[in-house]
C-alpha cells in the first residue's frame, strides 16, 4: 500500500529553484538543487545554507500531565527544563530501545513544550506520548520549520530580529519572535554541526519567510543529499541507520541523555537496562570509521576484524566533502570499539582497510551563551 | 559515438572501442567522488557489469555495452573522478575494449535514438 506523497508549502519553490525532487519519509523533498550536493555540502560550511525540513513533526504538549506523559518515555529531565532551554533526547520503548529521536524545547516564553520529531515517526510518536491523555493537552500541529545553517547564519537572522533575542540565544537556546511581523518560534540548533537557526512558522507564512532569508546573497537553499553528508562528519546519529528500536542510545553513544536523577528513580521506559549497559558497557558501541582507500563504504557494509571475523556494520557512509574522503558510522563489538582500532569493510567482495576514529569526522562550532535568563 | 539503453556511449577507434557514461548520466547521477575499473585483460560480457561508478549519494553500476576484452582502463579517474562530470563523452572515458563481436554495435543506438530513449 502506497500514498502518493506529501508536499510541503514550499513545494512550488524548490521545484522553481531547480530542486531535483525526491520521496523522503512520505514527502517530495528536494535532494539537490541546481549546483549539486558537493557545492551545497561547501556552502553551508562556509557561508549559510537554507533548508526546508518542514516534513518533520512539531508536537505541542499542555500542561503538567503532557510533561509527566512525555517523561515516562524519555531518559531525560524534561520537568526542570527552563524558558528558553532546549534538550535532544531519545523517546524510547520498555527493552531502551530508540523509538526516535527528538528535540524537546521549552520556548522562553507562554506555557507549552514544543517536540520536533522524525517524519517518518511523527503519528507513532504522538500516539506513544498521548497515551490515555487527551487530544488537545499533546497535538501534532500544522507548522513549517526552515533550518539556516553555516557561519554567516547568525548575521542573517541578527539582521531580522530584536538585538536582545540575539543576544541572549546560545545554540540549543529558543524564543519566540517576530520577523517582519510574522510569529517565529526560533531555535539557535540544527543538525549540520554549524552553528544555525531552525524557525519555526505557519505554513502560510513560510514562503515568505524563505524569500527574506534569501535575499541575503550569502545564502542558499540545500537539499537533502548534503543535510545527510553533513550531519554524518558532524557524526550526528540519523533515525532508522544508527538508531531504531533494537538500539538503546548507550550502544549509540548518547549516554549523555540519561539524566542520573531520573535514572536513579528508574521512572521511564527501559530505565532498567540503560542502568545495566551503563554499568557492565552495551555489548556493540557506535564508532566513527575513516576509510583508509578511496572506495566509500555505504550503509550495511560487512565490518570485520583483521582476523576476517564478522564485528559489526556500517549504518552510514559516504564521502566527506570537507575532509575529501570516505568516512562512515557503525556499530562494532565493544571491545574494539578504541580510537585506532584497525578493522577492514568488505565492499563489493573485497576488504579495503580502515581504522576508527572519535566523532565528529568535522568539529562542530556551535555558538553557546551560557543559560538564558 | 553510439549509446546504449543503460547510458553508455561506444566510440570506434579502428578495432577498438571506447567506452563511458553519457552526459545525461553524469547529470543523473550527480558529483561523481570514485569509479572502480576493470582490470587490464578482463574479459567482459555485453549488458554484464564492468565497472562502479559512486556519487556522494550512492554506487551505480556501468555495464559493457558490448562484449570484449579490456586492453586499457583511464587511470586519470581514480585521482580525479569528477572528469566523468566535466567531461563525460571525452576525457572521462573509462576503459577501451577489443571487441569480439561487431555485431552488437548495430544493436546500439545512434544520438537522436538516444535522445528520444531518455525522454528528452
Amino acid at each position: 500500500m502506497t500514498n502518493a506523497p506529501r508536499r510541503t508549502s514550499l513545494y512550488n519553490w524548490h521545484t522553481a529553484k531547480g530542486g531535483k525532487m525526491v520521496e523522503f519519509a512520505g514527502y517530495e523533498m528536494p535532494v539537490y538543487y541546481e549546483t549539486g550536493i558537493l557545492a551545497e555540502h561547501l556552502h553551508t560550511r562556509s557561508a549559510a545554507g537554507l533548508f526546508d525540513v518542514s516534513h518533520m513533526g512539531q508536537i505541542v504538549l499542555r500542561g503538567s500531565e503532557a510533561v509527566a506523559a512525555l517523561e515516562k518515555h524519555v531518559p531525560s529531565d524534561v520537568q526542570n527544563l527552563k524558558p528558553g532551554q532546549m534538550r535532544y533526547s531519545t523517546l524510547l520503548n520498555e527493552w531502551g530501545g530508540v523509538i526516535d529521536d527528538l528535540i524537546i524545547v521549552r520556548p522562553d516564553t507562554g506555557y507549552d513544550l514544543w517536540l520536533i520529531v522524525n517524519a517518518s515517526r511523527k503519528e507513532h510518536d504522538l500516539g506513544i506520548i498521548r497515551g490515555k491523555l487527551s487530544s488537545n493537552l499533546i497535538e501534532l500541529v500544522n507548522r513549517d520549520l526552515i533550518a539556516l545553517q553555516g557561519p554567516h547564519a547568525q548575521d542573517v537572522i541578527r539582521a531580522l530580529v530584536d538585538h536582545d533575542v540575539m543576544e541572549k540565544l546560545g545554540f540549543m537556546n529558543a524564543a519566540w519572535t517576530k520577523i517582519n511581523g510574522m510569529p517565529v518560534l526560533l531555535m539557535r540548533s540544527g543538525y549540520t554541526g554549524e552553528d544555525g537557526f531552525e524557525l519555526s512558522i505557519e505554513p502560510h507564512n513560510t514562503e515568505t519567510l524563505v524569500k527574506i532569508l534569501m535575499r541575503d546573497s550569502d545564502v542558499k537553499p540545500i537539499g537533502l543529499g548534503a543535510r545527510d553528508t553533513l550531519r554524518l562528519e558532524a557524526g550526528l546519529c540519523l533515525y532508522g541507520h544508527e538508531l531504531n528500536e533494537k538500539t538503546t542510545p548507550v550502544e549509540a553513544g548518547l549516554k549523555w541523555v540519561v539524566n542520573k536523577a531520573r535514572l536513579s528513580e528508574g521512572e521511564f521506559a527501559g530505565a532498567a537496562v540503560l542502568e545495566s549497559e551503563l554499568l557492565n558497557l552495551p555489548e556493540r558501541c557506535r564508532v566513527g570509521i575513516m576509510v583508509d582507500d578511496k572506495a566509500p563504504a555505504r550503509e550495511g557494509t560487512e565490518i570485520q576484524n583483521m582476523k576476517g571475523e564478522k564485528v559489526g556494520e556500517i549504518t552510514s557512509g559516504g564521502f566527506s566533502p570537507t575532509l575529501q574522503k570516505p568516512i562512515a558510522m557503525g556499530y562494532v563489538d565493544k571491545h574494539l570499539a578504541v580510537k585506532g582500532t584497525r578493522l577492514l569493510l568488505i565492499v563489493r567482495g573485497k576488504a579495503i582497510a580502515a581504522h576508527i576514529v572519535p566523532l565528529p569526522f568535522v568539529p562542530h562550532r556551535y555558538i553557546n551563551k551560557g543559560k538564558m535568563k | 559515438m553510439k549509446f546504449s539503453k543503460d547510458h553508455e556511449w561506444v566510440k570506434l577507434e579502428g578495432d577498438v572501442a571506447v567506452i563511458g557514461i553519457s552526459h545525461y548520466a553524469q547529470g543523473a547521477l550527480g558529483d561523481i567522488v570514485f569509479v572502480e575499473l576493470p582490470v587490464v585483460g578482463k574479459i567482459l560480457a555485453q549488458g554484464k557489469e564492468a565497472a562502479v561508478v559512486e556519487s556522494v549519494k550512492a554506487a551505480s553500476d556501468v555495464y559493457a555495452p558490448i562484449s570484449g576484452e579490456v586492453i586499457a582502463v583511464n587511470e586519470a579517474l581514480s585521482s580525479d573522478p569528477a572528469l566523468i562530470n566535466s567531461s563525460p563523452e571525452d576525457k572521462g572515458w573509462f576503459f577501451k575494449l577489443k571487441f569480439s563481436n561487431k555485431a552488437q554495435l548495430d544493436g546500439l543506438m545512434d544520438a537522436d535514438a538516444y535522445k528520444k530513449h531518455r525522454g528528452g
